[in-house]
C-alpha cells in the first residue's frame, strides 16, 4: 500500500514536472465550420508536440478583430497566433507587427500555396501569413428555375445575363425572387459585393492622387442596377440582408440566384441544411459587357504570429501544421474530402478525390485564379485589394458608404443622392487622412 | 356597479401587464424554443413554434466544443467578487454622503452618475495599457476590478437612497450609547438595510453577469467568462443560430433562475422610494 502511494506520487510529480515545461500557446481564432473543425483535429499536432499545449479564444468576426486589433496595436501579447483576414496581413506586415514566416518547415511546401492566395499575405516578397482557408466569389443559380425559365448559364456570364436571368426566374407569388445580393451595411458586407461589382464595371475607389470616384459614370452605372435588380427582382427587406439572411434564403428555395463568397457553396450543397441541394449550379463573377474583369474578390483567413510574441517556436510549428498538406489529409481522412479547407493549395485542387467530392472545386479554383488583388480595377488604381481598399482608413469609410447605399436601397435615398453623399464622405475623410494634399 | 367597474378595470390591467410581460418575455422563449430545433428548422420560414423535430444535439455539440463549467465558473467569481468589493466601498461611502452630507456630496453624487455617460471604448485602450503593463490582462482579479469601477456608481446611488430613509436619530441614539463607527455601521445601520443592501447586491449581480464589453476585451482564454462562450457562437459566415441558441440559454439560465427567485426583492429594491 506504502508502496503504491509512493509510486502514485512519483508519477503525479514527473506529470506535474511535464506540465511546467509544457508550453502554451493562445490562438484566436474566428468562428466558423473550418476552424472549430481544426480545433477538433489538434490531437494530431500535441501528440507530435506533446511540450506544446494549446488554449483558444473564439470568436466572432468582428469581436475578433476589435480584439486582436487592440491587442496587437498595444503589444499587449495575449495571442501567440491569431486569425486574420487578407485585408489586416499587409498593412500589419508594413507595421512590423508581424513576423516573417519565411523559415517554415522544409516539408511545408510553400510553392503549393496558391499564387493570388500567396501574393495577398505577402509584402516585398515575404509572407507575414499563411492561408488557413480562402475564396473568392461567384454565381451560385438554381440550375432546375433556369431550365423552367428556358435559360442557359454561362459560365462567363454577363450582368446583362444576370439581369435576364433575374427577370425569368422570379415569380414573386410563390415568394421566388430572381435574384439575392448583400445589402446589409458594412464594409465587409454589402460594400465587399459592391467594390467586387463596381470593379467588374470598370469603376475604382481612388484614382492615383487618391482623390474619390463615385462621380464617376463607372460607379454610377454599378449603383444604378444594382439597385434595379434589386428592387425589381430581389427578396423584400434586402438592406437587411448580409451573407447568412442569403444564405438561409437560396437554401430555403428562394433565391433564383446569389452572387457571393464561394465559401457558400459547400453549405447550398450540402443536403442536411439545403432543400436545393441537387440544383445549384456555378458560374464565374459576372462581368460588364467589354470590361475584362470579374470582380477580384479575394478573401482569406490567414495564421499569422505577433512579432511581440514568447513563444515563436512553438507558434511556428503550430501555423505550420494548421496549414499544411498533411492537415488537409487528415480532414479528408476524418470527414470526407468535401470538408477539407478550400482555396488554399494547388494540390487540393488537382486531387481527383477532391473534385469528385466537391462540384464546386473547379469554379472555386478559376474564381480564384482569375484574381489579381494588385490590379483590382481595368483602370489604374493607387491601392491593392479586391473587394476592399488595402489602407487603415477603409474600415470607416467603406462602412459609412455602406450605409449609404443600403440606405439607397431601402428607398431612403437616390442613387444619385448616394453617390454624391459618398464622394463627399470620403473625400472629407481622405484629405483629413492626408492621402489627398 | 362601482365594483363591477373596478372588477373590470382589474381585468384589463391584468391581461395587459400579462400581454406586456409575455411580448417581453417572448425573445428568450424563442431562444430557448430554436436551441431545441436543428439549424434548418432554426432560419425555416414560415417559422414552427413548437411543432418541429426535437432534438438535443446542439446542447451536446456546444458541451463538445467548449468549456462550460468553466466560463460558467468565471462568470461566477467575476460578478460575484465585483459585487461584494463595491458593496465593502460602497457601504460608508454611501452612509456618509446620506448621514454626514457635505456642501458638495450632491454634486458628487452627480459626477459619480455622470462617468456613466461616457462610451466604454473611449477608455478602452488607457485601461488596456494599464493592464498590460501590471499583468491584469486575462485575469479575474483585473475584471473584478473594472466592473466593480463600473457598478460603483450605482451601488452608491441605491445605498444612499435606502440610507436617507433611515432615521438618523436611530444612529445617533447608538452613538449616545458609546458605538463607534465600526460598530454603528456594521450592528446598527447594517441590519436596517438588509433589504436594500440584498436588493442592491442582486442587481449588481445580473450587471455583471451580462457585462460584454470589457469581459470580451480584457480577457483571452483564462479568465473569460460566458459572455465569451456566447460570443463563440455567433457567425457571420456560417448559419449556427440553433447552436448559438442552445449556448445562449446556458449562459443565461443561472442568471434567469437567481432573477426569478428574488423577483420579489429586486422589484422591491429597484422602486424603493419612487413614490412619497
Amino acid at each position: 500500500m506504502n508502496y503504491r502511494a509512493w509510486l502514485c506520487g512519483a508519477v503525479s510529480a514527473c506529470a506535474l514536472g511535464f506540465a511546467a515545461h509544457a508550453e502554451t500557446i493562445t490562438i484566436a481564432t474566428v468562428n466558423n465550420g473550418d476552424m472549430i473543425r481544426m480545433q477538433k483535429l489538434t490531437d494530431d499536432f500535441t501528440k507530435d508536440h506533446p511540450d506544446i499545449q494549446l488554449e483558444w479564444v473564439t470568436l466572432e468576426e468582428n469581436v475578433l478583430r476589435q480584439r486582436v486589433t487592440t491587442d496587437i496595436a498595444t503589444k499587449g501579447g495575449q495571442y501567440d497566433v491569431m486569425t486574420i483576414g487578407n485585408y489586416e496581413v499587409p498593412i500589419w506586415g508594413k507595421q512590423g507587427w508581424l513576423m516573417a514566416l519565411d523559415d517554415l518547415p522544409a516539408g511545408y511546401d510553400r510553392a503549393d500555396l496558391l499564387p493570388a492566395i500567396a501574393g495577398g499575405l505577402s509584402v516585398e516578397g515575404k509572407l507575414y501569413a499563411v492561408p488557413f482557408y480562402g475564396e473568392s466569389a461567384m454565381l451560385m443559380y438554381r440550375t432546375d428555375l433556369a431550365e423552367k425559365a428556358g435559360i442557359k448559364m454561362s459560365d462567363q456570364p454577363t450582368w446583362t445575363d444576370i439581369k435576364a436571368a433575374a427577370k425569368a426566374m422570379t415569380d414573386k407569388d410563390n415568394e421566388v425572387y430572381g435574384i439575392c445580393l448583400r445589402g446589409k451595411a458594412g464594409w465587409g458586407e454589402n460594400m465587399a459585393f459592391l467594390t467586387a461589382m463596381s470593379n467588374s464595371y470598370g469603376a475604382r475607389w481612388f484614382d492615383m492622387d487618391w482623390k474619390p470616384q463615385f462621380d464617376s459614370p463607372e460607379w454610377k452605372a454599378t449603383l444604378t442596377d444594382y439597385l434595379d435588380m434589386m428592387k425589381t427582382y430581389g427578396p423584400p427587406g434586402a438592406s437587411s440582408n448580409g451573407f447568412n439572411e442569403n444564405l438561409a434564403l437560396f437554401q430555403q428555395g428562394k433565391c433564383g440566384m446569389w452572387i457571393d463568397a464561394t465559401v457558400a457553396a459547400s453549405f447550398v450543397t450540402n443536403a442536411k441544411d439545403s432543400t436545393v441541394a441537387d440544383s445549384v449550379g456555378f458560374a464565374q463573377f459576372p462581368n460588364k459587357d467589354g470590361v475584362d474583369n470579374h470582380g477580384n474578390w479575394l478573401w482569406s483567413w490567414n495564421l499569422a504570429i505577433p512579432a511581440s510574441t514568447k513563444k515563436a517556436d512553438a507558434a511556428k510549428a503550430f501555423v505550420a501544421w494548421a496549414t499544411s498538406r498533411h492537415y488537409t489529409e487528415l480532414v479528408a481522412a476524418s470527414e470526407g474530402w468535401a470538408a477539407s479547407p478550400p482555396g488554399t493549395r494547388t494540390s487540393l485542387y488537382e486531387n481527383p478525390e477532391y473534385q469528385k467530392a466537391a462540384p464546386f472545386a473547379k469554379m472555386t479554383l478559376d474564381a480564384i485564379n482569375s484574381v489579381d488583388t494588385k490590379k483590382p480595377s481595368v483602370q489604374e488604381v493607387p491601392y491593392t485589394g479586391g473587394q476592399f481598399v488595402s489602407i487603415p482608413e477603409f474600415q470607416g469609410i467603406g462602412t459609412a458608404v455602406g450605409q449609404l447605399f443600403s440606405a439607397a436601397l431601402a428607398g431612403n435615398m437616390s442613387a444619385d443622392q448616394a453617390l454624391q453623399a459618398a464622394q463627399a464622405l470620403t473625400s472629407r475623410e481622405m484629405t483629413k487622412a492626408g492621402y489627398i494634399k | 356597479m362601482a365594483r363591477a367597474s373596478s372588477n373590470r378595470r382589474k381585468t384589463v390591467v391584468t391581461v395587459l401587464a400579462w400581454a406586456i410581460g409575455l411580448l417581453i418575455f417572448f425573445p428568450i422563449l424563442w431562444t430557448v424554443l430554436t436551441s431545441f430545433k436543428t439549424e434548418a428548422e432554426a432560419v425555416a420560414s414560415p417559422p414552427s413554434f413548437i411543432n418541429f423535430h426535437w432534438t438535443l444535439e446542439n446542447y451536446a455539440e456546444v458541451q463538445s466544443r467548449s468549456d462550460y463549467f468553466r466560463h460558467f465558473l468565471n462568470s461566477v467569481v467575476i460578478s460575484l467578487g465585483s459585487t461584494v468589493l463595491g458593496l465593502i466601498i460602497a457601504i460608508p461611502a454611501a452612509w456618509s454622503m446620506a448621514f454626514v452630507p457635505a456642501k458638495r456630496t450632491k454634486d458628487i453624487l452627480m459626477w459619480m452618475l455622470s462617468t456613466k455617460m461616457l462610451p466604454p471604448v473611449g477608455v478602452l485602450i488607457p485601461i488596456y495599457l494599464i493592464f498590460r503593463d501590471i499583468g491584469l490582462l486575462d485575469s479575474l482579479l483585473g475584471l473584478i476590478i473594472v466592473l466593480m469601477l463600473i457598478n460603483l456608481p450605482i451601488i452608491i446611488w441605491m445605498l444612499f437612497t435606502y440610507f436617507r430613509e433611515i432615521p438618523g436619530e436611530i444612529l445617533e441614539a447608538a452613538r449616545m450609547d458609546g458605538a463607534g463607527l465600526k460598530a454603528e455601521l456594521l450592528y446598527v445601520l447594517t441590519p436596517m438595510a438588509v433589504p436594500g443592501i440584498a436588493s442592491t447586491l442582486l442587481l449588481n449581480i445580473i450587471l455583471a453577469w451580462n457585462e460584454a464589453f470589457w469581459t470580451l476585451n480584457l480577457t483571452a482564454a483564462k479568465a473569460a467568462p460566458l459572455t465569451a462562450f456566447i460570443a463563440s457562437y455567433s457567425s457571420p459566415e456560417g448559419l449556427f443560430y440553433a447552436k448559438l441558441s442552445a449556448a445562449s440559454t446556458m449562459a443565461i439560465a443561472p442568471i434567469l433562475i437567481l432573477g426569478w427567485f428574488s423577483q420579489k426583492q429586486l422589484v422591491r429594491g429597484l422602486t424603493f422610494g419612487a413614490v412619497k
